[in-house]
């Protein structure tokens, strides 16, 4: 492609359309300014383009360059006047609704499922043959449902075809009609059995709008995504959007594929993470849903590292509005109430919590609100992250030679890949942690609820431009990286934080050493059961030496000291001794005490009589 | 700042109003364009492919599944009735003959020589479409649906469990704020909606239920009486399929809230007047509040536009409630439009609003915690 300096790229959520501008300052991108405007997919409107218009109007009142010569993107860029390239993510109108079936729930099941995960869908069934239902249930799921595409896989190359056709005819008997365009043929992808392709073309053939595709699972040992992904892109664009009001438009105006948002923010965490050679976490909480991304490094069997492997959950109801109450149903009153420091009825609180879920744009008021609403995060996060380990796993149903050494080691296949000793950059998204009136807020949110363990960055997303980063890394990595390192991401700090020891409350976990670049070193000790913060500012690196104490480990092993770099931020180092899970008394009075005192180290919130 | 964009729930007197009255398919539409309906006048009518039932046939006669095809006796497209024989095995002795009969009466789906399975579908089941309001049709979809229109009161609650019903209203307070008292509802309210102005609890609307009435409007519920009356913790707002033997309506929250003065007026106005209720509600993107239509058909003034509340304009003096504590349930006017954003309590920097009282009080609220009561 041409030349790349000036980019404007939007991501059409379901309720706001945010657009940005990025340009290249010497040798650097930069974003430079921002807009937003209702999406407007629904009626009155039923045109996804006026949005996007309305966004770009409003970069060029607040930037000066003119962008749109009426209702066209201008381009290429010439001084003040047009950008080079327009992108675009969606998840406008539900964004991408898919169910799968694989032939074993917990093999080529859970590969479908990260296979349309990983594509930026929402899984809204997994079938399989010994998922437990009878078929004529299965049948009137499927009906039900009304998904915008099937992905059917199962069987290994080779391996079985009855069960695999056995799926395809309850596709078929459901006759399900596609959510947008009545009229059209459901798309269904056939990535399993390459055996079995001719008897589901039979099936499905005339029924359904069929692609057949290589197997996500060709051997047990084996998943093949990257294939069956591609093809849920096409048809997320051919079939998708191209039937969403005003997409059709759309898609002409841009100059790179729009993507799924989710997808999108999948590529910026799988670039930043391989370009940084880190293993990243990452979390977008919003209304409805909660998103955790992970990229992780592997070792294969031979011993070597394998190719990081990433990997998306969406949490369908879990989210801080629309999906609030559900979060106090499947966290339980008394987990949520357990990070308040603050006394509350449980009915007044179930009141208020239904109250914001019918009226999900209002905002706390009161600081006793933001704590509550705080609270609740931290438990959507939480349940977010175990939903997220169970599906972010080595493949299960493959042998493993295992050694006279191993017999001790509980260790089996379908361990979960996140470790989080060995995460080394946590970051969060969406409205709660973004918008947090204190950093300190977002900070101990993301320690409470992830609870990471060793050494790890902290980090936010400033203002939702992930997904937009995602994109333009299609396009151009480093201009996306640019942009992520310094506009996108707030640092937040460093997390430390001592595992395993069974201390007791004041004796000390770890001992350390700080030198700060330029700066007078600083030792101190960490006591079980504390938090405390050290100031190291953002842009502000050191070394630090933990000592942990017998049977803590800080990540080189129990016992063993550790010397480390670690990175500032705007809310500095923060030294969790409270150890994992975190310790807290079982008591209310005691535990209100507790909250009270962690609140405090981190000056989360305002002593009375003190301005906020 | 002269406005600022704010969500609000209609409340109208007299509004002319347009209804979509769609099938979940294909099917045939009973109205024409000039057509005057009934609310349970049915508009279309479909009928829904039956449901599916599998049957192992191969294993039932011990063959494998390519044998299936010549065993089998009906094939794909017959019509059998529960009983009929499908499928035999042909023995030398007829003994040890075996045969498959059909579990359900229906069509043959399909027959696989791969999996073994005879696939039986159940006769079609019929849906219907309700006018759901009296009024005229003044759209046909074509194989769809129509558009109703009516005029009439109209209000918007803020939630609602239960799907459509109808009947007169029967006001049971004499003004804002009062709770629904069991004793007052009685056998007089069968086949009603009853409306109060306060809080709605459990007993009172189980106590509706007992006595058949068609809905109960309140203007607040405790999540805990939800709970019980649905049977379980709703997680997400989206309803109207709830199958509790009527339809309630909240027009103002959950916890003990008076409704607001221009809503009781208007409900008190239409006491004994025929209503159409909907309790669906759905808090998503394309959001759907539940609603009380009371149509009335011969007034003679023009009405209002009640579709017409895409504006979104906050100017001063306009009727507000706000929607978040502190000051949550209280009605006001617009006194001031900060146009800086102001730090408040939680230590949020927002955009806020001088919110004037009934009771001559201000306060600054987040502008995101108001709603204009739009008319």
């Amino acid at each position: 492609m041409g030349k790349l300096d000036v980019v404007i790229a939007t991501d059409c959520g379901s309720t706001t359309t945010k657009a940005i501008l990025i340009e290249r300052q010497g040798d650097v991108y930069r974003q430079t300014c921002r807009g937003e405007a209702p999406t407007t997919v629904e009626a009155p409107f039923e045109d996804v383009t006026r949005g996007v218009l309305n966004a770009l109007q409003e970069i060029e009142e607040l930037s000066g360059r003119q962008i749109l010569d009426g209702e066209r993107i201008i381009t290429p860029a010439d001084g003040m006047r047009g950008v080079d390239i327009y992108i675009s993510t969606s998840s406008a109108g539900g964004g991408l609704q898919m169910m799968v079936a694989g032939v074993v729930e917990s093999m080529t099941g859970e590969s479908a499922q990260r296979c349309a995960l990983g594509a930026g869908a929402i899984v809204m069934d997994v079938l399989a043959a010994n998922d437990g239902r009878l078929p004529h249930e299965k049948i009137e799921r499927i009906r039900h449902l009304r998904p915008d595409m099937v992905l059917l896989s199962g069987g290994t190359d080779g391996g079985t075809v009855s069960h695999v056709v056995e799926l395809a005819e309850y596709v078929a008997a459901a006759d399900p009609r596609p959510r947008f365009g009545t009229g059209f043929k459901l798309p269904v992808i056939f990535a399993g059995n390459q055996d079995a392709r001719s008897e589901v073309e039979r099936v499905l053939g005339d029924k359904t709008t069929l692609h057949q595709t290589e197997n996500i699972r060709p051997v047990l040992e084996r998943e093949n995504l990257g294939p069956a992904r591609h093809v849920i892109h096409d048809l997320f664009l051919e079939h998708v959007m191209a039937q969403a009001p005003g997409y059709r438009e759309l898609m002409s105006w841009t100059g790179a594929p729009i993507m799924p948002t989710p997808a999108a923010v999948g590529q910026i965490m799988q670039t930043i993470a391989r370009r940084q050679n880190i293993n990243v976490l990452g979390v977008d909480i919003g209304g409805a849903t909660t998103d955790v991304f992970s990229v992780f490094a592997t070792i294969g069997d031979d011993g070597i590292a394998a190719e990081p492997v990433f990997n998306r959950t969406v949490s369908a109801n879990l989210g801080m509005s629309y999906s609030i109450s559900n979060v106090l149903t499947e966290a339980t009153m008394a987990n949520v109430m357990r990070w308040f420091a603050i006394d509350i009825e449980e009915a007044d609180l179930r009141d208020r919590i239904k109250n914001k879920m019918i009226r999900p744009t209002t905002i706390p008021q009161m600081l006793e609100e933001l704590q509550i609403e705080q609270g609740v995060a931290r438990e959507a996060l939480r349940l977010a992250l175990i939903q997220h380990r169970a599906l972010a796993v080595g493949l299960k149903g493959v042998q493993t030679e295992r050694t006279l050494a191993d017999v001790f080691e509980q260790s089996a296949s379908g361990d979960s890949l996140i470790d989080m000793m060995a995460l080394d950059l946590l970051v969060g998204s969406g409205g709660v942690l973004s918008h947090a009136p204190r950093r300190s807020q977002t900070a101990a949110m993301l320690i409470d609820s992830f609870q990471p363990e060793g050494v790890t960055q902290l980090a936010v997303d400033s203002i939702f431009m992930m997904p937009h980063l995602g994109v333009l890394a299609s396009v151009d990595e480093k201009a996306a990286t640019d942009v992520f390192e310094r506009d996108c991401i707030v640092y937040l700090g460093t997390c430390v934080a001592p595992v395993g020891g069974a201390g007791k409350t004041g004796q000390a976990c770890v001992t350390y050493d700080l030198q700060v670049d330029g700066a007078p070193a600083v030792q101190g000790s960490l006591l079980y059961g504390d938090l405390q913060v050290v100031p190291l500012a953002d842009g502000v690196g050191g070394e630090i030496v933990l000592r942990p104490a017998r049977g803590w480990d800080v990540g080189a092993g129990a016992g063993q000291e550790l010397r480390t770099r670690v990175r500032g931020g705007v809310v500095g180092l923060v030294l969790d001794g409270r150890g994992r899970p975190i310790h807290r008394p079982d008591d209310d009075d005691g535990r209100r005490k507790c909250v009270t005192r962690w609140n405090r180290a981190l000056e989360l919130y305002p002593e009375v009589g003190e301005e906020t | 700042m002269a406005h600022a964009y704010t969500p609000g729930l209609r409340v109208a007197r007299d509004a002319v109003l347009r209804r979509t009255r769609r099938l979940p398919m294909r099917g045939e539409v009973l109205a024409q364009v000039g057509d005057t309906v009934q609310r349970q006048q049915v508009v279309a009518r479909t009928e829904l492919p039956g449901n599916v039932r599998t049957m192992n046939v191969i294993n039932r006669l011990g063959i494998s599944a390519d044998e299936l095809p010549t065993f089998m006796l009906k094939g794909e497209g017959d019509v059998v009735r529960k009983g009929d024989v499908i499928a035999a095995t042909r023995p030398l002795i007829k003994w040890f003959k075996t045969v498959v009969e059909a579990e359900i009466e229906g069509t043959i789906e399909s027959v696989s020589a791969v999996t073994g399975q005879v696939l039986l579908r159940e006769p079609p089941l019929p849906v219907e479409v309700l006018a759901y309001v009296d009024g005229t049709i003044v759209e046909v979809i074509p194989d769809e649906g129509v558009v109703v229109e009516t005029r009439g009161a109209f209000v918007q609650g803020i939630f609602g469990v239960g799907g459509e019903s109808y009947g007169p209203l029967h006001m049971i307070s004499s003004g804002p704020g009062q709770d629904l008292n069991p004793d007052a509802i009685d056998a007089q309210c069968s086949g009603r909606i009853v409306v109060g102005t306060g809080l709605a609890s459990y007993a009172a609307i189980d106590k509706a239920r007992q006595v058949g009435a068609a809905g109960v409007i309140g203007a607040g519920i405790h999540d805990s009486d939800l709970r019980q009356l649905l049977g379980y913790d709703l997680g997400v707002a989206i309803t109207g399929a709830e199958d509790i033997g009527l339809t309630v309506i909240l027009t103002e929250g959950f916890g003990r809230i008076a409704m607001a003065r221009r809503t009781f007026d208007i409900l008190a106005h239409c006491h004994g007047q025929q209503a159409s209720l909907s309790g669906a509600t759905q808090i998503r993107a394309g959001v759907m509040r539940p609603e009380i239509i009371v149509p009335v058909v011969d007034r003679q003034a023009p009405a209002d536009n009640a579709e017409a509340g895409h504006s979104g304009g906050m100017g001063e003096g306009d009727a507000l409630r706000v929607i978040r504590a502190p000051y949550f349930g209280r009605i006001g006017t617009v006194g001031r439009l900060v146009a800086d954003l102001q730090q408040i309590e939680s230590g949020a920097s927002v955009r806020v609003l001088e919110v004037e009282f009934e009771d001559g009080t201000r306060a600054l609220v987040p502008r995101a915690n108001v709603e204009l009561i739009e008319e």
